[in-house]
């Protein structure tokens, strides 16, 4: 039953990436790749990666959209058209599909014990969770405490795209620039999602304190955590106007998350180096070494979450701060 | 015998949300103009989640999951008409006006010549 629904889910997705591809309008492809991206997610829900999904919802679904459609508003929402033939193209994407289809005769059956994934770290990693870190989703434990390096990696990425994209928005145009007053307003004239979004808003954020905190026990954590609050954020901006999201959350305090998240994360590992153990092993932490894992990775998930939700909002504010600029 | 009529209550709003969602989805693509078409798919996000989130419910008795989606039918059923109407606004504010004498709001279909 979950296959052949599997099977529809994927068809589905296949006949949204043509559309993608074929459509003229780009607001109508922005629609479709959020699409894309929720049909992604429950694709990564069957095949039981909770973590994975939420993350493509929050992210994919969500934010990405968001910022899409900022674009949009800056640049034009047709495609430009284009001359010439595209037989390099064709050939291109012919012979990579081609590839992939036989790339796939070797690729073993779908949840097969044996295949080479699941023989090389993964049993050391199931075996030694419950004695070394004690918690119950394993995920957490690898990217936190087995893989931290990766994550404080991905983290930098994360912190570094946000600084490339506030310096190629924060360049003022040539020309002495107004900011336009009624655009900031949001939809304060709009009643209804007024007050259904100041409804929802509280429990957005609270949803993503809880996917925060509780990522140790249940899918979630600090990437997931950061986007969900983000996207309640940008829904008051929307609503209540950006001046009033800015005051709300001031762009020092965004940056200050972005910076100070990712140097939380780096500190922790200092931390470890000073109370003498390596670099990024927490369980000099405590006394206790277990415990001293688990503080350990809820600290630098606190981390992670300031840096993806200052990051996500900063993007945002600097395309809206675009659009008010003439 | 109680849990039979349970169990047959459920299926029966769960068929009938079902039959919710298709007459939101026919609706959706064949009726003429903007309005009407909105008009179609908010059964969706009403009747259709109501029905299928009571017969889920059921299903589940008197358990967390219950609780659960219930709240999710409570989230849905609040942003779901929503996003119609800041949908149905949003055409108004653009200039799309409703007119029941209209039969499509494609240009090309209402070209009087």
């Amino acid at each position: 039953m979950i296959f052949i629904f599997a099977v529809f889910l994927l068809t589905l997705l296949v006949i949204t990436a043509i559309a993608i591809v074929r459509t003229e309008d780009l607001f109508v492809a922005v629609m479709l790749t959020s699409i894309f991206s929720l049909l992604m997610a429950a694709n990564f829900f069957i095949l039981d990666a909770a973590d994975v999904a939420l993350t493509e919802a929050a992210v994919g679904a969500g934010v990405t959209t968001v910022i899409f459609l900022c674009a949009l508003a800056l640049t034009g929402d047709r495609e430009k058209p284009r001359q010439g033939s595209r037989w390099i193209t064709f050939s291109t994407v012919g012979v990579l599909a081609l590839l992939i289809i036989y790339a796939t005769f070797d690729k073993p059956r779908l949840g097969d014990p044996d295949a080479p994934v699941h023989q090389h770290v993964a049993p050391w990693y199931l075996e030694k969770t419950p004695e070394y870190i004690d918690i119950p989703n394993v995920v957490t434990a690898i990217l936190g405490s087995f893989r931290g390096y990766d994550t404080l990696g991905e983290v930098f990425v994360v912190f570094a795209a946000c600084i490339g994209v506030l310096f190629i928005l924060g360049v003022r145009p040539p020309r002495k620039a107004v900011a336009l007053s009624d655009k900031s307003k949001g939809l304060r004239h709009h009643l209804i999602p007024q007050v259904v979004g100041r409804l929802l808003i509280p429990f957005i954020v609270l949803f993503g304190l809880y996917v925060q905190f509780h990522g140790e026990y249940g899918p979630g954590g600090g990437f997931q955590a950061g986007a969900i609050i983000a996207t309640g954020i940008i829904l008051y901006a929307l609503l209540e106007g950006e001046a009033n999201a800015l005051r709300a959350v001031p762009r020092k305090v965004l940056l200050g998350m972005v910076v100070g998240g990712a140097m939380l994360y780096g500190a922790v590992g200092v931390v470890c180096m000073l109370m003498g153990g390596a670099f990024l092993d927490y369980s000099v932490l405590a006394s206790d070494p277990v415990f001293g894992q688990q503080l350990g990775i809820l600290i630098i998930e606190a981390g992670v979450g300031m840096a993806v939700c200052g990051a996500l909002l900063s993007i945002f504010h600097a395309f809206a701060a675009r659009e008010g600029l003439s | 015998m109680i849990d039979l009529l349970l169990d047959i209550l459920s299926w029966l709003l769960l068929v009938l949300g079902g039959v919710c969602v298709l007459i939101g989805g026919i609706g959706g693509l064949r009726l003429p103009n903007f309005y009407t078409r909105i008009h179609a798919a908010s059964l969706t996000d009403t009747m259709g989640t109501i029905l299928i989130f009571v017969g889920m419910m059921l299903q589940a008795g008197l358990s967390l999951a219950a609780l659960k989606l219930f709240a999710i039918m409570l989230f849905l059923l609040l942003t779901g008409p929503t996003a119609t109407y800041a949908l149905a606004n949003a055409a108004l504010l653009s200039g799309l006006k409703p007119d029941a004498g209209i039969a499509s709001d494609d240009p090309q279909e209402n070209d009087p010549e």
